[in-house]
């Protein structure tokens, strides 16, 4: 599904370059469930944006269901995204001038796909949001945006969804429903999970995990 | 992405922030406003004065001259009148009126009209109809402001000269009028033939005939106007057809048309800096949005679709704005210039110009917008994962702006040539434009670097927030000052210059004297310094004048000049005086020996004068009274007659003949209103020739003036008074209106500087509230944050003050030099105020938009982390 090479991410800052990622290799498995974890900074969120093709590596590739990342230029792989990779935000990251309902049709729109809000707003009844339709993300609890943006990952069926610390700004109760509602969805529609997390109990709840520290894996259940 | 969707996006994304977007839409409001308003002014007014230009001249073929018609002259005409051609003549003078019961006296300008005149126009009058009575009797129909200035009523009697005329009616609207020109001299209607009864037409009067012609088919009007012009030339009559005078408007008008159409282009380009940074502060709350977008899979292409569709939707909606509100300020253009325009400007928007300010305002809106708009491109939807490390747009090279930025400068150049309707004027306004927002620019950074180096330990913790505030990152500190600056610049250029300009006539409400008396003749000098004795005026000069023209120059006769030119201008007829541009290898400037000159004789040089070649002749006293006679040329005249000192110029006095040899060259401040003559002459040369006299008075009150006018002219009805107060108020009138107008265009330019700042407040918002919250959480009042805010925008604009407004001193300082000749100044009071409102405007612009500040609690802060 997932195959990562030789990944290696530096930054240069005047004179000192920083290696923030090094020779990361991995793969995941159609529909697994694979938890990343690590202290603050050791480059989780730059993994998660490497494999999800946000960025580009500085060294190594990607490779997301066959089709290598590398050669593809930055709209290529929007295109990409929009058609086989889903977002969730620790930061919700709703578009605050648009309602919960538009905002869940952004991804399908994008594709220029028609009669998009019946799908919409089928699947924020799904995540338990049919009353909140019409409300703006300000008007939302944090719990409800990030269900809003559940709803706006999965609508468009991708084939891998991409997690950045989904619970980080929710409180423990909360963020345990979101991850349910994830769990629940990968098994529904069999799509591939990624979950950024430092919490090692929500890990736990994943197949798979793999332990980041200092830019290396460190640790990964599959292998061990 | 289909086109309806993208729509339906862009419209549902701009929720919320269309606030933001107003900044946008009043930038390009502004300059659009700017741009219809005088275009369609200046349209408007070429189309009125076009369509009046018959009834503006009266006539199809006018004559003009100062002398009665010649033999031949009056020949043609009564030919012409015999072949059923109208003809109507008019002799114009100033005169004094004076009321016949209560003594009130008033100069005028007496217009003895024939039966006939005008052949075209309606002229209104009060009671209506009055004009056809004109003819019955001795009567007169004058205006308004002479019957205030009497006292008079309609059926009262005054005199003028040896002549009484009844009043029978005000004329309300006359074709072509100026209205204020009649607070110089009002005008006083009379029937011709009854114009010698005033006894005012001998020697020395200043009188113009003319002859008005009506010939309908406007060809006949030119054949006659070809064959005739050799005749009338000869006999220095100058004529002028309707088709002339229609050529002349479109050519003064065109003028006009393309200086305001520079000024509107001007204000357009300040709307689109507006834009520009409108846009940047725009963009920069929406980065996040981007973000996301293009994590959801948006195409950089979609993104940049998105957002010009706002763009262009606000500039659709602010260029109609504007077109609306340049309509209103074409309304008021007209009032503000009440008395000034010569036709009514009917209220209406003018078509081609609201469509040209429609189009133009699109365009700009949107090239300005795609400036800004292009950065996003590089947006990275990284940001969506870690807003705050990311940097906020990936900096280095990028074509695609640079050549945007290229083609918009080529564009807006185009645009100024095309307005310019001159490639190398168009150029160099261009270059001007460039070379200023460069000098702006350097300025400011120069400014800035001084403000940050300066050493500011000692100062108070607030106002080092505020500096430090001016270099936080992301700034809009350079673009502010730019942009306000330019602003401030052009302001304080037009105040700076316009009061150099105007120096000279405003200065002259403190001079010496305020009564002059003309005409007056030599026996009449005493008699009359007797009379103003009764009213403890006291005469404070006397000056002689003496009418003359010029028989030869360097011995060669003047009408060998002349029909020099008759043979090479091959078709008979005589240029006008203005297309004789330069005098060619010395020869002399035609209307310079055509011309008739009233000199003066007299020993020294006065305040006004200042040699700049040859020697005076008190130092010198070389002809003893004998000819040929010594005298001063004025410099200009000295050349356009082709002469230097030494060269001998004869002249013709009433037939007598007159020596002369240059002797010395003066320069004349011609801006005083003392008397001034291009040919002084030595008292000897012209003791005894025929010379009227002009007397210089001070009269202290209102009272003194009215009744010392009045005694003179009982007495002496020849006699002419102006009271200068009454033209310097006439003046102070024009002058007011005028500079209204200018500044309130100039204000344009200000208000787009204050959109530009109110973009800047807007772009960092954001990082404001935050930092204002941590104050707050680190225990600053709101006083403090107030004065740190107060601080930080009142430094804006005096930075962009001291920018503009010393550029300004530059750039007026090299107008008034190079472009007017004027002598420069300072004026620091008007500068003063300019920078105080701009300074207090941008204060209150900043705090007021950053109440969001005060209003936000710490609270609300953290949970929007
Ligand atoms: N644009 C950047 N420039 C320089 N360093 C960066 C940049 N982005 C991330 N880093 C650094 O990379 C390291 C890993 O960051 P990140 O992937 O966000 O860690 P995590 O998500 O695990 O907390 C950090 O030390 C961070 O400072
Ligand atoms: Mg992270």
């Amino acid at each position: 599904m997932l195959i990562a090479r030789g990944l290696e991410k530096t930054y240069r800052s005047g004179e000192r370059t920083l290696t923030v990622l090094r020779d990361v290799d991995l793969e995941i498995d159609e529909g697994d469930f694979v938890a990343i974890l690590g202290p603050s900074g050791s480059g989780k969120t730059t993994l998660l944006g490497l494999l999800a093709g946000l960025d580009t590596p500085s060294r190594g590739s990607v490779a997301i269901d066959g089709t290598d990342l590398a050669p593809l230029t930055e709209d290529e792989r929007a295109r990409f995204r929009r058609d086989n990779v889903g977002f969730v935000f620790q930061s919700f990251q709703l578009l605050p001038s648009l309602t919960a309902l538009e905002n869940v049709q952004v991804p399908l729109e994008l594709r220029g796909d028609r009669n998009v809000s019946a799908r919409a707003a089928a699947l924020l009844e799904r995540v338990g949001l049919s009353g909140r339709l019409d409300h703006y993300p300000t008007q939302l609890s944090g719990g409800e945006q990030q269900r809003v943006a559940l709803a706006r990952a999965f609508v468009h069926e991708p084939r891998i969804l991409f997690a950045d610390e989904p619970t980080g700004n929710l409180d423990a109760a909360t963020g345990e429903g979101i991850i349910a509602l994830m769990e629940e969805l990968n098994r529904e529609r069999g799509t591939t999970l990624v979950l950024v997390t430092h919490d090692p109990l929500l890990a736990g709840r994943a197949r798979r995990t793999i332990r980041l520290a200092d830019g290396k894996i460190v640790a990964d259940s599959a292998a061990a | 992405m289909t086109t309806r969707q993208l729509l339906s996006l862009a419209f549902r994304e701009s929720r919320f922030a269309r606030r933001r977007l107003f900044l946008f839409l009043s930038a390009i409001s502004l300059g659009v406003a700017a741009l219809v308003a005088v275009q369609g002014f200046a349209s408007t007014m070429k189309r009125e004065m076009s369509a009046q230009a018959r009834a503006m001249l009266g006539a199809d073929v006018q004559l003009q001259s100062r002398d009665p018609f010649g033999p031949r002259t009056t020949e043609v005409l009564e030919s012409l009148a015999r072949g059923g051609i109208d003809v109507a003549r008019v002799t114009s003078f100033a005169s004094m009126a004076r009321h016949a019961e209560n003594g009130a006296t008033r100069l005028v300008q007496v217009r003895a009209a024939e039966p006939g005149f005008p052949f075209y126009g309606t002229i209104e009058t009060s009671p209506a109809g009055q004009w056809a009575s004109l003819q019955d009797d001795r009567n007169a129909v004058v205006e308004p402001a002479l019957v205030v200035a009497l006292g008079a009523e309609i059926g009262d009697v005054i005199e003028i000269g040896k002549a009484r005329f009844r009043i029978i009616g005000e004329l309300h609207r006359m074709p072509g009028d100026i209205e204020i020109a009649s607070s110089f001299a009002p005008r006083v209607f009379i029937p011709a033939r009854y114009v010698d009864e005033t006894e005012l037409l001998g020697y020395g009067a200043r009188v113009t005939y003319e002859a008005f012609l009506r010939v309908p088919d406007p060809e006949l009007a030119e054949t006659i106007d070809e064959g005739y012009r050799p005749i009338w030339r000869a006999e220095r009559v100058r004529s002028r057809t309707l088709q002339e005078q229609q050529e002349q408007i479109d050519e003064a008008l065109g003028m006009l048309g393309r200086y305001l159409g520079l000024v509107g282009v001007f204000a357009l380009l300040l709307g689109g800096i507006g834009v520009a940074s409108a846009m940047s502060a725009y963009m920069s709350r929406k980065v996040d949005s981007i973000a996301v977008l293009r994590c959801l899979g948006a195409t950089s292409r979609e993104v940049l679709a998105l957002y010009l569709l706002q763009a262009g939707a606000m500039g659709l909606l602010g260029a109609l704005v504007g077109v609306l509100a340049g309509a209103v300020v074409q309304w008021v253009l007209p009032q503000m210039l009440t008395g000034l325009l010569p036709v009514d400007v009917p209220i209406r928007v003018d078509g081609p110009a609201a469509l040209t300010g429609l189009v133009a305002g699109m365009a700009t809106a949107l090239a300005f917008a795609l400036l800004p708009l292009l950065e996003i491109r590089t947006v990275s939807p990284l940001r969506a994962l870690r807003r705050r490390v990311e940097p906020l747009i990936a900096r280095g090279h990028d074509k695609l702006r640079l050549g945007m930025a290229i083609a918009l400068v080529v564009g807006v150049v185009a645009l100024i040539v095309y307005q310019a309707h001159d490639v190398f004027a168009g150029l160099g306004v261009s270059l001007g434009i460039g070379i200023t927002l460069l000098a702006l620019w350097l300025a400011a950074r120069a400014c800035t670097k001084l403000l940050r180096r300066a050493p500011h330990a000692g100062f108070p913790f607030m106002f080092r927030q505020s500096i430090a505030n001016l270099y936080r990152p992301g700034n809009q500190t350079m673009t502010v000052v730019v942009a306000l600056g330019f602003g401030a610049f052009l302001l304080a250029t037009l105040v700076l210059t316009q009061a150099n300009l105007l120096r000279p006539l405003t200065a002259n409400s403190e001079t010496r004297f305020n009564l002059v008396l003309l005409d007056v003749q030599v026996d009449q000098i005493e008699p009359v310094r007797d009379v103003l004795a009764m009213h403890d005026i006291e005469i404070l000069d006397s000056v002689p004048l003496v009418s003359m023209r010029i028989a030869a120059v360097k011995g060669e006769p003047v009408r060998r000049f002349l029909e020099d030119e008759l043979v090479l201008d091959g078709d008979g007829s005589l240029p006008e005086p203005t297309q004789d541009l330069e005098p060619d290898e010395g020869r002399p400037r035609r209307w310079a020996l055509r011309r008739e000159y009233r000199s003066t004789f007299r020993e020294t040089l006065t305040e006004s004068e200042r040699l700049v070649a040859g020697r005076w002749w008190n130092e010198r006293n070389a002809t003893d009274g004998e000819a040929p006679f010594a005298v001063s040329l004025e410099q200009d005249i000295a050349r356009d007659l082709g002469v230097t000192l030494g060269d001998r110029i004869d002249w013709d006095i009433q037939g007598v003949t007159v020596p002369t040899v240059v002797t010395s060259i003066r320069a004349v401040d011609w801006a005083r209103l003392e008397p001034n003559f291009f040919a002084v002459f030595e008292p000897d040369a012209l003791r005894d020739a025929p010379q009227m006299w002009v007397l210089l008075a001070r009269a202290e009150t209102a009272e003194a003036r009215t009744a010392a006018q009045r005694d003179v002219v009982a007495q002496h009805p020849n006699v002419s008074v102006i009271d200068l107060t009454l033209v310097q108020a006439a003046l102070d009138e024009v002058i007011g209106r005028v500079s209204l107008v200018i500044r309130f265009l100039a204000a344009f330019s200000v208000a787009t500087g204050f959109v530009v700042l109110l973009g800047s407040v807007a772009t960092g918002r954001l990082e404001r509230i935050r930092e204002s919250v941590l104050l707050k959480t680190l225990g600053a009042t709101r006083r403090q944050i107030g004065a740190i805010l107060l601080g930080e925008y009142a430094l804006l604009g005096l930075l962009a003050v001291l920018v503009g407004a010393g550029l300004s001193l530059a750039a007026s300082w090299a107008l008034a030099r190079f472009l007017f000749d004027v002598p420069f100044e300072a004026a620091l009071g008007p500068m003063l105020a300019i920078a105080a409102v701009i300074v207090a405007l941008s204060a209150a612009i900043g705090l007021s938009a950053s109440r969001e500040v005060f209003r936000t609690t710490p609270m609300e802060a953290l949970r929007e982390e």
